[in-house]
């Protein structure tokens, strides 16, 4: 049963790092972007929370089924 | 929280709040909650609890996801049609100023995504995008008010978020992938047979492991599509549904599970709107990418 905390930890965990760095990385681009090319800053942004949303979601998908093994399957 | 006269755990709670109002038929045979045995041939009715659920197996359908979308569904037909019958060349004030903004911003989005011709696809992003979004919605109402209320009246279980259920969000996703199919056969013809069979190696020899790899990708697509906006308002809930817990973990507990409440759902409306906005965007490049013959 304590292996299920465990499991859940790596979920959470390895999921938010590799979003974040993706997360991170996709932020520092839009900056990068719209430096470069102001005018197209609103248009960018669009796409950022697009790509943001695609990518949040997995972490999110992670931390909904961790908390599902915490507190239903090990509680 | 709790029905009155018996203790339940954090994780019964849990499990309540995650079934559905399921009515499905069961099995000759089967012993019901209350001792009574099912006559043959089975019986149509509400199940209790997860077992009855289990033993229903596929003859079940979800009522309350079933009732809770469909009711949504008329909700934004009725108010978009209570617009469009009220749209002039004047200034627009209030809800209607609001309605057609959704309008053109869907229209916009459609114009820059998709480069086709086809008169469907705008009409259906605004459906896609304005239902998801209002199902999503639901998902803000705090997680006690339905259920409690509905138990008042007698009816057991009660999942008010429809795309909390797979069932609708694959519902979906399936739907949009029938109109991929339908559009790919429709403006290729036989191209698409080959898009199929000759990508990405263009030799005969490849056809087997040129079709393994397309048709994986081809239903890759409404997989990820629905099991996409699946997961985040499951998780969405889940949180949610925790939160709430805490409330009976003591009077300590009232003002930080109030504040952890309020700042999740104010953070969640950026997800319902995202996830809905990610639902079109998506159902618009896919049936592009059906339109686009090489």
């Amino acid at each position: 049963m304590e292996m299920i905390y465990i499991a859940a930890a790596i979920m959470m965990g390895l999921g938010g790092m590799g979003a974040a760095i993706g997360v991170g990385i996709l932020g520092g681009k839009l900056i990068e972007g719209s430096a470069r090319q102001p005018e197209l800053a609103s248009r960018l942004q669009g796409t950022f929370f697009l790509g943001a949303g695609l990518v949040d979601a997995i972490p999110i998908i992670g931390v909904g089924i961790a908390m599902y093994l915490i507190f239903v399957v090990a509680g | 929280m709790a029905a009155a006269g018996e203790e339940k755990t954090v994780s019964d709670y849990i499990v309540h709040h995650l079934t559905n109002l399921t009515y499905g038929k069961l099995p000759e045979g089967f012993e019901r909650h209350d001792g009574d045995t099912v006559a043959a041939g089975g019986e149509w009715t509400f199940a209790h609890g997860a077992d009855e659920i289990a033993a229903m197996g596929f003859n079940a359908v979800h009522v309350d996801s079933l009732g809770w979308s469909i009711g949504l569904g008329l909700v934004f037909c009725m108010l978009f049609r209570w617009a469009a019958v009220r749209a002039s060349a004047d200034a627009p004030s209030g809800l209607l100023n609001f309605i057609e903004m959704i309008v053109e911003f869907i229209d916009n989005q459609v114009k820059d995504t998709f480069h086709g011709k086809n008169k469907l696809i705008a009409p259906l992003s605004l459906t896609i995008f304005v239902w998801v979004f209002l199902m999503n919605l639901m998902d803000l109402i705090p997680v006690d008010v339905v259920p409690e209320l509905m138990l008042f009246a007698g009816v057991e279980y009660q999942k008010i978020v429809p795309s909390t259920d797979p069932n609708i969000t694959m519902g979906m996703a399936i739907g949009v992938f029938f109109l991929m199919l339908f559009y790919s056969i429709k403006v290729k013809g036989f191209g698409f047979v080959r898009e199929l069979t000759m990508n990405p190696f263009n030799h005969w020899a490849f056809i087997p492991v040129n079709l393994f790899m397309e048709v994986v990708g081809l239903l890759a697509k409404p997989f990820s599509l629905g099991l996409r906006l699946f997961g985040n308002m499951y998780a969405g809930e889940m949180i949610f549904i925790l939160i709430a817990a805490l409330f009976g973990a003591g009077v300590f507990w009232l003002l930080p599970a109030a504040l952890l409440q309020l700042g999740w759902a104010i953070f969640h409306i950026l997800v319902i709107t995202l996830q809905a906005f990610i639902f079109m965007v998506l159902t618009i490049v896919y049936l592009s990418m059906a339109h686009e013959d090489h």
